[in-house]
């Protein structure tokens, strides 16, 4: 525990406690630890001297913090008309193998979260995957397997 | 049906390696009254897709007296489509930074962020060196004026600029009552001035080469050129620089691949013009605006999924604070499904016209005032293909 309230400590060091900071804090949080947990809202509440419905309410309006445990690597198919139009449909059918886990599920290593995600401004270049911050234009879905199996070995061997 | 290429314009990207940091000095030369009489006598209007008379924003937000004012950068570039953004700021970011500083010299404002969506956030690597040095920059010629960045959370109504100012504030990014306007009473309820990227960097541009080449291309309620994010049918997806008020044809014949049956002009929350309105429509503010988003559909497409794509998405990124945006959306969505199964007959389809309608006067923000906009020229010109 002493390690998680240094971080906090040091969360508050650098983006201060007034309320401005909390999305900067929320955002360092998941970075660092996934995901934010109930403990983790009720912590920040306090620090900043707000309710914690306040933070978890904050928190749940943001597709990018995550109020619920998500795997290390999360993987983003844009969903959005044109993606949709260049065949991201091939793509979600090819992770979801790949991975054996369907699209808003983690793998059983919590390895992955997979995800389908609104517009990632890829228009020109869908179908588009997004793992983490790692942008992959144009993606096949043979390359997409590549990907995760370079990222994962393990998942070579059920191909 | 080809004739001639549509004439490309270079400003934006113009010029990649020259130092904005020469037009910002230029400016400071100035008096603020003049950079404004110059950016009003431009005619240039807001990029992002609202289309406000820049010059007068920043007027506005100069005359108002305080101890603490704002520019902001908006780069919550989040409409179905539009991809320039990402662009601009990749390839030319000083000239986004230098048109902030002109701003910020214009309004007297001392602080600056760049409000950069989430899904965005690779562009950090380059972007953060290239802002530490520009703000090192302005300190060396004398202008008091440092940007920061702000990264988004995910949230499409995040780009609607008071709830940009919520987020930023470490609130859910629900939009406020308008007015006070953010010129007034913006971030924090100080005098702020919020632009999008390609606005401040045509900012940059009319003090670099003025206001004349500027002003020469376009029409007379849309001066200049603009950044079209192109994609869908055709085989040169991509980003082209164009000058304001061309025709829907001439666009078509450019970027079509011989088959469009459709352009949806301005996003989700844009309109769609059939093939049978391509000659008598133009791109602009005076006709069809858009932020950048063009998306070409071929005759092979069904418009009715079209159309369901862009109401599942709003269904998601409404922010669930107004009933008539929150529930509208959901509704339109059920609706034109029970159409379609034939769970309701299509005389509903009007009962659905009318609750858009509603949407447009009720609604409290940009966002569900804009669902009728791609509902009802959809539904209009494509009846056929939402019932059978």
């Amino acid at each position: 525990m002493i390690q998680t309230e240094n971080l906090l400590l040091e969360l508050i060091e650098k983006h201060g406690n007034s309320r401005d900071g909390l999305l900067p804090i929320l955002q360092e949080v998941v970075a660092k630890e996934n995901y934010l947990s109930e403990h983790r809202m009720v912590e920040i509440a306090k620090a900043l001297n707000i309710s914690s419905a306040e933070v978890y309410g904050t928190a749940s309006f943001y597709t990018y913090l995550f109020t619920k445990p998500m795997g290390k690597n999360v993987i983003r198919v844009c969903k959005t008309i044109s993606c949709k139009m260049a065949g991201k449909q091939e793509i979600i059918k090819a992770i979801e193998k790949t991975l054996k886990i369907k699209v808003g599920e983690t793998t059983r290593d919590k390895n992955f979260t997979f995800i389908e995600s609104n517009c990632l401004g890829w228009c020109h270049k869908g179908p588009v995957m997004i793992i983490n911050e790692e942008v992959y234009p144009e993606i096949t879905p043979e390359r997409a397997v590549e990907i995760l199996c370079e990222m994962d070995p393990k998942h070579l061997s059920k191909f | 049906m080809k004739t001639s290429e549509l004439k490309r314009v270079d400003i934006i990207f113009d010029c990649v390696q020259c130092a904005p940091i020469e037009v910002v000095k230029k400016a400071l030369a100035m008096h603020p009254d003049e950079i404004i009489e110059q950016i009003i006598s431009s005619g240039l209007r807001g990029r992002g897709g609202a289309g406000f008379p820049t010059g007068l924003k920043w007027k506005l937000a100069k005359e108002e007296v305080s101890d603490q004012k704002y520019v902001i950068c908006n780069a919550d570039e989040g409409e179905p489509g539009t991809f320039k953004d990402r662009e601009i700021l990749d390839i030319v970011p000083n000239k986004v930074l230098a048109g902030m500083a002109i701003c910020a010299y214009v309004i007297g404002a001392k602080e600056g962020f760049i409000y950069l969506r989430n899904e965005y956030n690779f562009l950090l690597k380059k972007l953060i060196p290239t802002m530490a040095n520009f703000n090192k920059n302005m300190q060396e010629i004398g202008l008091d004026f440092t940007i920061k960045l702000f990264s988004g959370s995910g949230a499409y109504i995040c780009g609607e600029e008071s709830a940009l100012f919520e987020s930023m504030e470490g609130k859910r990014g629900e939009p406020r009552n308008k007015p006070p306007y953010p010129t007034r009473n913006g971030y924090k309820g100080k005098p702020t001035v919020i632009n999008n990227v390609e606005t401040l960097v045509y900012c940059n541009m009319i003090m670099r080469i003025g206001v004349e080449p500027f002003k020469q291309l376009g029409t007379k309620d849309s001066r200049g050129s603009k950044v079209f994010s192109v994609s869908g049918d055709t085989t040169k997806a991509g980003i082209y620089e164009l000058e304001l008020g061309i025709g829907v044809d001439e666009f078509v014949n450019e970027f079509g691949n011989g088959d469009t049956k459709a352009v949806q002009i301005g996003g989700a929350s844009g309109f769609c013009v059939p093939r049978k309105d391509f000659a008598n429509k133009i791109i602009g503010f005076e006709g069809i605006p858009t932020g950048g988003s063009m998306m070409i559909f071929n005759s092979s497409r069904s418009m009715y999924n079209v159309l369901k794509d862009y109401l599942e998405f709003f269904v998601e990124e409404s922010c669930g604070q107004c009933t008539p945006c929150r529930v509208g959306t959901q509704q339109l969505l059920k609706g034109i499904e029970a159409i379609k199964h034939g769970e309701m007959p299509s005389s509903y389809l009007n009962q659905l016209m009318k609750l858009s309608e509603t949407m447009k006067v009720a609604s409290k923000c940009g966002l569900g005032q804009s669902v009728p906009n791609a509902f009802s020229s959809i539904v209009k010109n494509f009846k056929e293909e939402m019932i059978y």
